[in-house]
């Protein structure tokens, strides 16, 4: 059980100058997914690889270092070997090349699921590339701007954007009492390691009933002072402008006119 | 159960009145009060003329009076020092230029200069408070209302935010500054005493501190350095007996 | 018979980029019946050295023992409790009595002998169990509350006590009654009391170290701080004010003979230097 927090930039946002960094986040979201529906076009190892040498180029052009760009990958590590496994190994099969037992190596599956892994992992790559790359309150701003349309039909765009920012300005803040709760209860005894499933299900009751009637208070409160300063929900203007600049378009125009490639040309 | 009963203040601009009283005297209820959050069943509050109860001048009413709660983390809404100083005016709808004015300003004021792109949980105590006031003063108010803005504080931060609180009553805004600390109340220009919801004092802080034997029934007690303020006074010692700093005590023992 | 902790230091995220170092070289021992006050500015290590003390965490270098026994979370587990600043945020269960008896049943004891300690200890911080008993702890005061987190924490008759910024945010009644609380736990535990001002302990603790960035700035006697407060001043603290107008009148030439902490007593003394009295 962790009680150090390492101080990780939170959600991966690792803040520096770079042309990345300053790039429109709703460019980069547009790049992103213009990124992830090539990738899933591509079927020769040739387009695989200039898909690692894109991701490889903007991570050096980010900036960021290369360690906390593959941070991402470790929840996925295990997916990853998985693909591997599921693709490359065989059970009983006939004539088998290499083999222990009734499990055997299958050459060809090996190749396929080692290319489903290095897909996955530059698509994680990718995506996390946004997230360390932009700021928390530029990505809600970019996401509230995209989901605007949706006010057409009648979605509630800046409800969701003041929960949505909300929520990340809580993010560390909850998980510093989380921690103490933490201190607290095995200060008292408290054991968070030991015994089958359900054990360990009910040793989180003592934290997080405080935890969230610590939260349940303070949506009061914050309700209370977001009245105090005449939030209403409506009518509100903004601080922030996001401003597509040319570089913002060529960017977006360029990953979907490589995507569109990609999909064409296989 | 009756949280408060016949409490009357008033508050004019540039000054500083204090309300004092133990946790459960009815202060906080006093501060919901004072921008409308509350309604009072009998009796009337209003704000340069604005009757509180008047929901079509609720904005106006929060325009004149900015209140300050308790916690700072609980008020602290955007993920920037300068995104969550513009809540307030964006709440009101205001231009782009004008926001962006509001918001440095409220910054100098504060003296949170530098730190506008920070996270709020990377602040100090002292720092979140003082962006708290910030918020606060974004929408220009003619009043502030402070519900115990040092409690939780470590000595840095309460000389800081209370240096502010006096360099906001010589800006000339009307400070309504709720707390049980006598110390911080020594800033104030006339006080009020709430005990179990009914208003037990009333007058000019230097009389209060004079009030020791009261003073504990009322949940309130005096600084030790007021303690010998008060000694040095009863000794012939010609002293302010509500400036409490130790180098004026010394000053005026040594004439 | 004591809390020791020896030369400790502690690095956060040792071997990344992002290690910070805690705490380098400090010593703190307490033994039943003594209370040290740590005294810090924010920053300065406290925490650190406070979950340490705790057994929750391992110093990288130097040595902690309790009773001569490696300090862990083993060993610290009933006989080290730990009071935070808000200690009201650990309360979670239904009933009160239920709350303060989660420590000693995570300890072992039976259910009946549970709640006869949590019924002790609620005593013992002036919150009858047959009134608060039964209650929601989410029902209590801030006051009651504060005082409700403690009593969970001696229902497991701790040998030694940590309390982090005990007072904080409570009025003056509230203040009163949380320190004759730890004053009494006291009498059969070893206290320490970390905070980040002097003038609550400092006339009740035996020793003090002030910690200043993480390093000892001063270890010593408690009387020592009070005759000379100067020594709190180098690691970014306030000397108390009763102390710092003692001073400045001897500095101003009046004949002070020692300071002293109790205020109508240092009144007084004032007023005989100054010719007043």
């Amino acid at each position: 059980m962790a009680l150090v927090a390492v101080p990780v930039p939170f959600g991966q946002y690792v803040p520096a100058d770079s042309p990345v960094h300053r790039l429109d986040a709703r460019a980069k979201l547009g790049v992103a997914a213009a990124f992830t529906v090539a990738l899933f076009s591509v079927d020769t190892w040739l387009g695989m690889a200039v898909a690692g040498v894109v991701v490889a180029a903007i991570v050096t052009i980010s900036s960021v270092p290369w360690r906390l760009a593959l941070r991402g990958l470790k929840p996925v590590a295990w997916l990853l070997v998985f693909t591997l496994v599921v693709n490359g190994l065989r059970w009983n099969a006939p004539d088998p090349a290499v083999h222990l037992g009734p499990i055997s190596i299958d050459g060809p599956g090996l190749a396929t699921g080692a290319f489903f892994a290095v897909r996955i992992l530059l698509l994680v790559m990718g995506t996390s590339l946004i997230t360390l790359t932009t700021s928390p309150v530029a990505l809600t701003d970019g996401l509230s701007s995209i989901m605007r349309p949706l006010g057409v039909v009648r979605f509630p765009v800046d409800d969701v954007a003041m929960m949505l920012s909300i929520a990340l300005r809580f993010v560390p803040t909850t998980a510093e009492e989380a921690e103490r709760i933490v201190v607290a209860q095995t200060a008292r005894g408290a054991r968070f390691d030991e015994g089958g499933l359900l054990t360990r299900s009910r040793a989180w009751v003592p934290v997080l009933v405080p935890l969230f009637v610590r939260l349940f208070r303070r949506a009061d409160d914050l309700a209370l002072a977001m009245e105090s300063r005449c939030y209403t929900g409506v009518g509100r203007t903004r601080l922030r402008q996001l401003v597509m600049r040319p570089v913002d378009w060529l960017a977006l125009l360029v990953a979907v006119a490589v995507c569109v490639a990609v999909v064409v040309v296989r | 159960m009756a949280a408060l009963r016949e409490v009357s203040l008033a508050l004019e601009p540039g000054e500083i009145v204090a309300v004092l009283g133990a946790n459960g005297s009815g202060k906080s209820t006093l501060v919901r009060m004072t921008n409308g959050l509350l309604g009072a069943d009998s009796g009337s509050i209003t704000v340069d003329g604005i009757d509180t109860r008047d929901q079509a001048r609720t904005r106006d009413v929060r325009e004149l009076v900015g209140v300050v709660f308790q916690h700072p983390d609980d008020q602290i809404v955007a993920t920037s020092v300068e995104d969550d100083i513009a809540f307030g005016p964006e709440n009101l709808g205001l231009p782009r230029d004008e926001i962006r004015r509001r918001v440095d300003q409220a910054i100098e004021s504060v003296g949170l200069g530098g730190l506008e792109r920070r996270e709020p949980h990377l602040l100090s105590g002292g720092q979140k408070q003082r962006l708290a006031i910030a918020g606060a003063l974004a929408m220009r108010p003619r009043y502030v209302v402070m519900d115990e803005p040092t409690s939780m504080l470590d000595p840095e931060g309460r000389s800081e935010v209370l240096a502010l609180i006096g360099s906001l009553r010589a800006a000339g805004h009307g400070v309504l500054l709720v707390t049980h600390d006598l110390a911080e109340a020594a800033l104030a220009d006339h006080a009020l005493v709430l005990s179990k919801g009914e208003t037990v004092f009333e007058g000019r802080v230097e009389e209060l501190f004079g009030a020791t034997h009261d003073l504990p029934a009322w949940g309130l007690e005096l600084p030790p350095i007021a303690v010998i303020a008060r000694t040095l006074a009863d000794s012939g010692v010609p002293l302010n007996l509500t400036d409490l700093r130790p180098a004026a005590l010394a000053e005026a023992l040594c004439r | 018979m004591s809390l020791r902790l020896t030369d400790i230091s502690y690095t956060y995220a040792a071997d990344t980029d992002y290690a910070e170092a805690a705490l380098r070289g400090v010593s703190l021992d307490v033994a039943p019946g003594e209370l040290v006050l740590v005294l810090g500015a924010t920053g300065s290590g406290k925490s650190t050295l406070l979950r340490i003390a705790a057994g929750l965490m391992e110093p990288r270098s130097g040595s902690a023992t309790i009773d001569d026994d490696p300090l862990d979370r083993a060993s610290a587990r009933g006989a080290v409790g730990l009071v935070f600043q808000d200690a009201e945020s650990q309360l979670f269960a239904d009933t009160l009595i239920d709350d303060v008896a989660f420590g000693p049943k995570n300890l072992g004891m039976d259910a009946v002998s549970a709640q006869a300690a949590a019924s002790e200890a609620l005593e013992a911080v002036g919150l009858a169990p047959a009134v608060f008993g039964t209650r929601s702890p989410f029902s209590l005061s801030g006051g009651e509350a504060r005082r409700a987190a403690i009593a969970g924490v001696l229902a497991m008759r701790p040998r030694y006590l940590l309390a982090d910024e005990p007072t904080a945010g409570l009025d003056a009644g509230g203040r009163r009654l949380l320190k004759s609380l730890i004053l009494h736990t006291r009498e059969r535990a070893g206290v320490v009391v970390v905070s980040h001002t002097a003038e609550e302990f400092l006339g009740e603790a035996d020793r003090v170290l002030v910690l200043s960035a993480g390093t000892t700035h001063w270890y010593g006697q408690a009387s020592d701080v009070v005759a000379d407060p100067d020594v709190l001043v180098g690691a970014g603290l306030v000397a108390p004010d009763v102390l710092e107008v003692q001073r400045l009148a001897r500095q101003a030439g009046l004949s002070i003979d020692g300071f002293v902490l109790d205020p109508d007593r240092a009144g007084r003394r004032l007023a005989e230097a100054g010719g007043w009295l």
